[in-house]
């Protein structure tokens, strides 16, 4: 039910009733179906893959959003031991004060 | 301590093609059945070739055959892999090639042109690969009873002296040696059977090993504990063997196996992995540790080998079992697949 | 490759298991449900159970499309093409599915004509390009599937290829979050919720899991930092007794679904009463069915099959995996009458069910290091 794959719309031939685009997936390339988007992708869109049709087009923004978020985990963690290491009366922390990183 | 092949217990009502597929069924359609009825010793383990002693001199033995749909593909044919298929298989047990006999079975109807060009690149293959092509038998059987062109090839080479390969060598701590990347030759096939409409710049790798394994042989000799051509079932398949037959357990780091990025692209898509997909062109090896670098670099410096790469290691533990790890920390057991990988969906 | 390979930074991984850790209580046991059986898979195949703390338990939902299938309808599928005229297509899931006479393989080794395609557009082709023969694809899949099932049902009306039908085993996945919730000896904290199907549903369906039975769901993508990020989401809503539907996979997933999708599964399909789903019984409203209009595409109009019910072994206890009650090693058949070279139940036969995937990636590990 599940595997579904990212590739990159290189070129799409729309006609009458169908369209189609020809999509690769590192170096490998086959017809995808584009029937099931309403908001047909462009060549350069990246679209997700299941049994030969696009079933979604990927947000470029939302997975920078995605990796940002990420890479900042623990960050804001890390923040707050450094501000309850500079005394704010917390006796729980136990860490002298860390300089910025 | 040989590992007792016959306590295999073969009770199959049928044959089925995962059978052939050279993984679970067919060791033990082979194990449980075959090599306790035909093999004088059968509790001797089953390597790439046999050695025999003949007058004192030691030589490597070894057959196969080819049964591949279409005949004719990107960087191949079924011509040219019956006669690497066969030299790899010696080379890779430690011995020199030096003589083939191939066999026909050729469904009636065939058009010359498709038997004249198998021929053709047998004896080109042959050529490269410094063999001699020196007999053989042709048989013609009904329009339907065999797939255009069947091809078995019988090889014997001179065992290399200072190589004695033997799962019984391997220690924990043996480093474990791939000579390329993996997948080109099974993802190349299924693509050009055509029925996935999936298209890429692959071809498949066959190609003799015996310039590597030579190359091999001079760096490290006798710290070379074992070698075999991860043909069908992968390179999954070849160590999954090993660790069985060695009883010890093997872990190779995912990320430093060479794949190919078209290899990787296709396998995504179709759900399949790498680690199970059949090579014609490349052998594994593995080396005593200390010896280990030095026989890469030696691996490397070969045209044709500059991908080699240190994979992984022997291990006491998980004994019998093929593990992978990441860089992240985490395992997982790679086994050996019952039949072909099947594409999948979910 | 782009959108996969970032997904699987080890130095990303690392902090966001490092997140996790500092997230749970250590005197709590939590149970997380994974729904989809692709989630399952990447669980395995990405050894993600090695890095989470120990008192986060991953539990297999039933969301494997070829494991909740009941043995008859693989037979039902087959005796269609018994016939020589017949062409069985099928995704490569479904061919070691052991039917009661034979899984498709091995009936394609005793000369029947079974083909795997990739997609439901590949066997339309088929079908076109073999005009004296019928090809019936036998259709299998949650709601990732049926819209392009559908789509080529629809091309096959209007372009009048009348060689081809389709025997339709599509099944939502809301019923079967249901039965789970309903399971008496059911204990879920919060799901793990499916990232494909969703991106034709969208998120809305799952409104109810979290408004009537209080449970968080966490719509997730299928990279291994896709699932942490989702069980670091999950956690927070614990943390905070929150219950609230979260879309993980925002790059993929629109929280309104895919209109064009939906609009070509509404078209072709309707929804069957009841169906039986292996191991977890009838449950209702939970499978599709084609609609009067496509009769002609409709395997089972076309053709007459027998329906009959194949129970599985009493022994097997396929069910209770499935819902979760289980851990597949728990199973009495596990390991020894039932493994991926001689299955029983499907959950050992698709790449996805749990028992295979944890026979495959996972077993071995504990016997050997035991």
């Amino acid at each position: 039910m599940c595997l579904a794959i990212p590739g990159k719309i290189l070129e799409a031939s729309t006609t009458e009733n169908d369209a189609t685009a020809l999509v690769e997936v590192a170096g490998v390339r086959r017809r995808v179906d584009l029937g099931l988007l309403e908001d047909r992708p462009r060549p350069g869109d990246w679209v997700l893959i299941h049994v030969g049709f696009a079933m979604s087009k990927i947000s470029e923004q939302d997975a920078i959003d995605q990796m940002r978020t990420l890479a900042m985990l623990g960050e804001a963690e890390a923040a707050m031991t450094e501000v309850r290491g500079y005394g704010s009366g917390d006796e729980t922390s136990a860490e002298p004060p860390q300089g910025s990183k | 301590m040989a590992v007792a092949v016959s306590k295999v217990r073969f009770s199959d009502p049928q044959i089925e093609m995962a059978h052939g597929a050279g993984g679970k069924a067919s060791r033990r359609l082979v194990e449980g059945l075959i090599a306790p009825l035909l093999l004088s010793s059968p509790g001797d383990l089953l390597g790439d070739a046999a050695h025999v002693q003949i007058d004192g001199v030691r030589v490597a033995i070894t057959t196969d055959s080819f049964v591949v749909k279409p005949l004719r593909f990107p960087g191949g044919s079924i011509g040219e892999l019956a006669v690497n298929g066969t030299v790899n298989d010696l080379a890779v047990s430690g011995a020199k090639p030096e003589a083939i006999v191939a066999t026909f079975v050729i469904e009636a109807g065939l058009p010359i042109e498709v038997l004249d060009a198998e021929v053709r690149a047998m004896a080109e293959a042959a050529r490269r690969a410094g063999v001699r092509i020196v007999g053989g038998d042709t048989k013609v059987v009904e329009h339907g009873k065999a797939d255009q062109i069947y091809i078995s090839t019988t090889g014997i080479g001179r065992s290399m002296p200072n190589v004695h390969v033997d799962p019984r060598a391997v220690k924990s701590g043996d480093k474990i040696l791939i000579s390329g990347p993996i997948g080109d030759h099974g993802i190349t096939i299924l693509l050009a059977r055509g029925e996935l409409d999936i298209e890429a710049d692959l071809r498949s790798d066959t190609r003799s090993v015996l310039p590597m394994v030579e190359a091999l042989a001079h760096a490290a000799g006798s710290g070379i504990h074992w070698m075999r051509d991860p043909t069908r079932g992968g390179v999954a398949t070849s160590l999954n063997e090993l660790a069985h037959d060695c009883r010890l357990g093997i872990t190779i780091d995912e990320s430093s196996v060479p794949v190919g990025d078209a290899v990787r692209g296709a396998c995504e898509l179709l759900g399949l992995d790498p680690l199970h997909i059949a090579n014609e062109g490349q052998f594994l090896a593995v080396i005593a540790a200390e010896q280990a670098d030095a026989a890469l670099k030696a691996l490397q410096s070969v045209p044709g080998a500059e991908d080699a790469a240190i994979i992984g290691e022997i291990r006491e533990q998980p004994a019998g079992a093929l593990l992978a790890s990441t860089k992240y920390g985490a395992t997982r057991i790679v086994d050996m697949l019952v039949g072909d990988p099947l594409p999948r969906i979910c | 490759m782009k959108y996969v390979d970032e997904f699987r930074d080890p130095e990303l991984i690392r902090k966001t298991t490092q997140e996790i850790r500092r997230l749970v209580d250590p005197q709590r046991q939590y149970r997380l449900m994974e729904v989809c059986g692709g989630h399952t898979h990447a669980i395995y195949r990405f050894g993600l159970k090695d890095i989470l703390p120990e008192n986060i338990d991953l539990i297999h939902g039933p969301g494997c499309p070829v494991c909740v299938l009941p043995m008859g309808r693989i037979d039902d599928g087959l005796s269609i093409a018994k016939s020589n005229d017949v062409i069985f297509a099928a995704f490569g899931d479904m061919m070691r599915v052991p039917g009661a006479h034979g899984s498709p393989l091995e009936c394609k080794a005793r000369g029947m004509d079974v083909r795997i395609v990739y997609s439901p557009a590949d066997a339309l082709k088929m079908a076109k390009a073999n005009p004296t023969r019928h090809v019936v694809f036998f259709a299998i899949g949650f709601e990732t599937t049926a819209p392009s099932t559908a789509l080529v049902i629809m091309r096959a009306k209007q372009e009048g290829v009348r060689n081809f039908s389709v025997f339709c085993n599509h099944v939502t996945i809301i019923p079967a979050i249901r039965a789970i919730l309903d399971s008496p000896d059911m204990r879920i904290d919060g799901f793990i919720g499916p990232g494909h199907v969703s991106t034709v549903i969208g998120c809305r369906p799952y409104e109810w899991i979290a408004r009537n039975e209080r449970k968080p769901i966490v719509v997730s993508g299928f990279e291994p930092l896709d699932l942490l990020q989702s069980i670091v989401m999950l956690l927070r809503q614990l943390q905070k007794n929150e219950y609230r539907v979260e879309n993980q996979y925002q790059r993929v997933v629109p929280w309104e679904g895919n209109r064009g999708a939906l609009k070509a599964m509404a078209e072709v399909f309707q929804v069957r009463p009841y169906f039986e789903w292996r191991g977890m019984g009838f449950i209702s409203q939970s499978a599709l069915r084609i609609r009067d209009a496509y009769a002609e595409w409709d395997a089972e109009v076309r053709f007459s099959v027998e329906g009959l019910r194949v129970t599985d072994p009493k022994a097997a206890q396929c069910g209770e995996v499935l819902k979760g009650v289980l851990k597949p090693h728990q199973c009495k058949l596990f390991g020894t009458e039932c493994t991926p070279e001689h299955p029983i139940g499907a959950l050992m036969v698709s790449s996805e069910g749990s028992c295979a995937a944890y026979h495959n990636y996972e077993h071995r590990k504990l016997v050997a290091l035991s």
